[in-house]
């Protein structure tokens, strides 16, 4: 489980995270999204004890980020911005070396390191330098770094980046596992399909504040509105559009299509399909177009630049 | 993937890691590090020749012109016993420093090759403590080059006592070359990390490696010409002894620079002067940006009120001040000591005569200076300048120098004193030659002398929760409020006393 209240990071004058609160109980996932520079990375090594929180609290795995700081990172794996591994030496060699650090057993960590490697595709490069891995192995290494020693918590920054799309579904798939065993995972990407796809929880950050939290539904819900049906029919609809105004709301329409929002589909869509049967008008298809994460996180991004903007107008206006 | 019993669970977080971790462990921890530091190390060419060559060519080199030499000698009918005395010693010294040099490449690699391929970060990551790390990495740039220095010093000194020369060094010089060969290498790593921390390229931090090798050629420079005076050998074990200072001096701050927050908080090499300015305006003022801020909002401006900025910052400050300057009086205590005890072993040659000659001069002064205040003037300034240097020579001394300079001027008088007593002279003249305007000055040189002190030593510990940078800028600004507010005024006061009242009072004395 991680928790956090009011964390907030100054280097310098530069305040790089600001008031972040989230709650991440075990066995879910949370996806932060964010451009660059918005604090993601900040906040990742915040929970990884690694840099202090100027203000505020965290607690990772129980422990206290600041108090506990050595349990709370024994507690974590990281899959870093940046995979850092050592060229020079090999895969299991380097497996071993983090597994000594944790103080895993000599037996433990070669079968875990093992297993692990084979899992992830990388059981015939046991002996070869990391230097001579393909940047996707490369990826894949690091990440058995951080599951090496079997943690509670994951904080996985940019987990698939630059692998193929066959090793990004390898990772995809081990992430939904270790999901499955009351892990509590934080992973930052700008891939917001995989985001969609593996996150219980959105959180969008830009300029070290979280500007929404929430999971997908939510999230579409606040920001690009209810669930958004599209009705195709036989024959042309002249006139339906005003029939159906006072059960929904028309936003769109053709000669033989239209599409509104339904706020209860459940309870909306029996009425509308009776009232278009009832005019004599066949209907082909009712089906609900797919609000993705990207149109979120599009909208979310333009309602803060929007706010960011007229909270500077009157700086503007007095400077 | 998991396996059926986590293998990081509550137990075993609760069991291996956080709480007080004992020394033991400690070095087992770092251990790991150096261990995968020296493979490391040993599987780069780039380290692996070098060491190589300096250690089985350059021995074999060096004796072999050590012969020449001796020849040379021999030839010209110089007695070549005495040359192999004093020369013969100085080449296993360089012998050993060549292969230590390559600490400095080592360390800057360890540290901020590193920060600059970016596996830094996995391994902060990770339960091992700042110290683990940093003593780890310690280790591992110094065993490799170390070991090749003994190996070198080894070889060309087995090469002299079964070769030609068949000499028979004495066991403590060896043992002086070994110490003096071992502290070198540890100056030069633990600075190397202090260099580190300031860059985070290892282009950057190999031109701030000048910073250490050029000294440390100097020093070098400087114990060969020692080395080859063997009755002067013994100040080498100083020199070593004094390295040994500088490494403790630099592993603290190494130790409280090469920590996670200063690794990571620092992304680029660039000098912030707007934050900087703000940091140490409001060490200055006291004046905090929540306050200003408030002000702003407000539309309220912050009045400058004398008597809550003494209450408010300045004596705050001096209160911060109460250890250095517990260790700037024992200093002073001390050389005062150090003096007197000295005045017994070298003795002025002082006799108890007629007082009048003394009251004579000291009268003409107090006329001269009566009638031109710019004794006054004279006597301030006199304090800033030692004032100002020693502070300037403890910024770069961690804060030595500033002692050095503060308790000199009362080791000459406790000399001076020594020898007055040792005379039979009365000493009330002297004494009261400083009671009026030492009540003032005195108090006002231990302030300055422990704000100069702890503004060179804050970088070996930093407030917990601020980085070096910070804290510096914090002592420095406490430098220039201590100065302007507390000692400045003192020194004007005691510069009064000291020209139109303490001449007075000394020729009271002189008339009792």
């Amino acid at each position: 489980m991680i928790e956090t209240e009011g964390l907030t990071k100054f280097f310098g004058d530069f305040e790089a995270v600001h008031n972040v609160n989230l709650f991440v109980p075990s066995g879910t996932v949370l996806a932060i999204l964010g451009p660059n520079g918005a604090g993601k990375t900040t906040t990742i090594r915040m929970l990884t004890s690694i840099l202090a929180p100027t203000s505020g609290w965290a607690k990772v795995a129980g422990y206290d980020v600041v108090k506990d700081a050595a349990r709370v990172r024994a507690s974590v794996g990281v899959l870093t911005e940046q995979h850092g591994l050592y060229e020079r030496m090999r895969g299991l060699e380097y497996l071993d070396f983090f597994g000594r650090i944790y103080r895993l057993p000599a037996d433990v960590r070669y079968k875990r390191a093992e297993e692990l490697m084979t899992r992830f595709g990388l059981g015939d490069a046991f002996d070869k330098r990391v230097g001579e891995y393909s940047k996707g192995m490369k990826q894949k290494l690091a990440l058995v770094r951080s599951l090496l020693h079997d943690p509670p918590v994951l904080l996985l920054d940019e987990p698939t980046s630059a692998m193929d799309p066959q090793s990004a579904k390898l990772v995809r798939d081990a992430i939904m596992e270790l999901r499955q065993d009351a892990r509590t995972i934080i992973l930052t990407t700008h891939n917001l399909t995989e985001a969609q796809a593996l996150a219980d929880n959105i959180a969008v950050i830009r300029r070290g504040r979280i500007v929404a939290f929430g999971n997908m539904e939510d999230l579409a819900h606040r920001f690009v509105g209810p669930p958004l049906m599209e009705l195709k029919t036989s024959q042309p609809l002249n006139g339906l559009a005003k029939e159906l105004t006072p059960l929904v709301k028309v936003v769109e329409s053709g000669d033989n299509w239209l599409r509104y929002e339904a706020f209860k589909p459940a309870e909306i869509n029996p009425q509308v399909i009776r009232r278009v049967i009832g005019l004599g008008i066949d209907v082909i298809t009712l089906s609900q177009l797919t609000q993705t994460l990207e149109d979120v996180y599009l909208q979310i991004v333009e309602e803060d630049e929007g706010q960011e903007k007229k909270a500077d107008e009157p700086k503007h206006a007095t400077d | 993937m998991s396996p059926s019993t986590p293998l990081i669970n509550r137990e075993h977080v609760q069991d291996h890691f956080g709480d007080q971790v004992g020394w033991l462990d400690t070095i087992k921890n770092a251990w790991v590090i150096t261990r995968r530091e020296v493979r490391d190390s040993f599987r780069d060419w780039r380290i692996v020749v070098p060491i190589f060559i300096l250690t089985l060519f350059f021995p074999t080199l060096a004796n072999f012109s050590s012969r020449i030499f001796i020849n040379y000698f021999d030839k010209q009918g110089a007695d070549g016993k005495e040359f192999i005395e004093a020369f013969l010693p100085l080449m296993p010294m360089l012998v050993g420093f060549f292969p230590v040099s390559i600490s400095l490449v080592i360390a800057l690699e360890t540290f901020v090759g590193e920060k600059e391929r970016r596996s830094l970060e996995p391994l902060l990551s990770t339960p091992l403590t700042n110290t683990e790390l940093y003593l780890g990495k310690v280790f591992a740039a110094m065993i490799p080059p170390v070991a090749a220095a003994y190996l070198g010093i080894g070889l060309y000194i087995g090469q002299l006592i079964w070769g030609e020369q068949k000499w028979r060094p004495d066991p403590v010089l060896i043992l002086m070359i070994v110490a003096l060969t071992t502290v070198q290498a540890l100056v030069m790593v633990t600075g190397a990390v202090v260099v580190s921390s300031q860059t985070t390229s290892t282009r950057a931090a190999n031109l701030l490696a000048s910073v250490i090798i050029l000294p440390m050629s100097l020093l070098v420079i400087g114990e060969s010409i020692i080395m080859i005076q063997p009755y002067r050998r013994f100040v080498l074990w100083y020199v070593a002894a004094g390295l040994l200072v500088v490494t403790t001096l630099l592993v603290r701050t190494g130790a409280s620079i090469f920590n996670r927050e200063e690794l990571l908080g620092r992304s680029i090499d660039e000098i912030n002067l707007r934050w900087a300015w703000r940091v140490f305006w409001e060490q200055l003022t006291g004046v905090t940006r929540a306050e200003r801020q408030s002000a702003k909002a407000t539309g309220r401006p912050i009045r400058l009120n004398p008597i809550r900025y003494y209450r408010k910052t300045v004596f705050p400050t001096i209160r911060n001040l109460r250890v250095a300057s517990l260790a700037m009086s024992i200093a002073i205590i001390a050389a005062f000591a150090a003096g007197w005890a000295l005045s017994t072993k070298w003795q002025l040659p002082l006799s108890n005569k007629d007082n009048s000659e003394v009251l004579d001069n000291l009268r003409s002064i107090w006329e001269t200076a009566q009638k031109d205040p710019r004794w006054v003037g004279l006597a301030i300034s006199q304090n800033i300048r030692v004032l100002l240097v020693a502070t300037l020579l403890g910024a770069f001394s961690f804060g030595a120098g500033s002692i050095f300079f503060v308790a000199l001027p009362f080791g000459i008088l406790g000399y001076l004193m020594g020898n007055v007593a040792a005379a039979g002279i009365s000493p009330i003249p002297f004494i009261v030659a400083i009671i009026p305007h030492g009540i003032f000055e005195i108090p006002a040189i231990i302030i300055a002398g422990a704000a100069g002190l702890r503004f060179g030593s804050v970088p070996t510990k930093p407030p917990k929760n601020m980085t070096v940078g910070e804290a510096w800028l914090r002592a420095l600004a406490d430098v220039v409020k201590i100065g302007l507010t507390v000692v400045l005024p003192l020194l004007i006061i005691a510069g009064i006393f000291e020209v139109y009242v303490t001449p007075k009072v000394v020729e009271w004395a002189l008339t009792l």
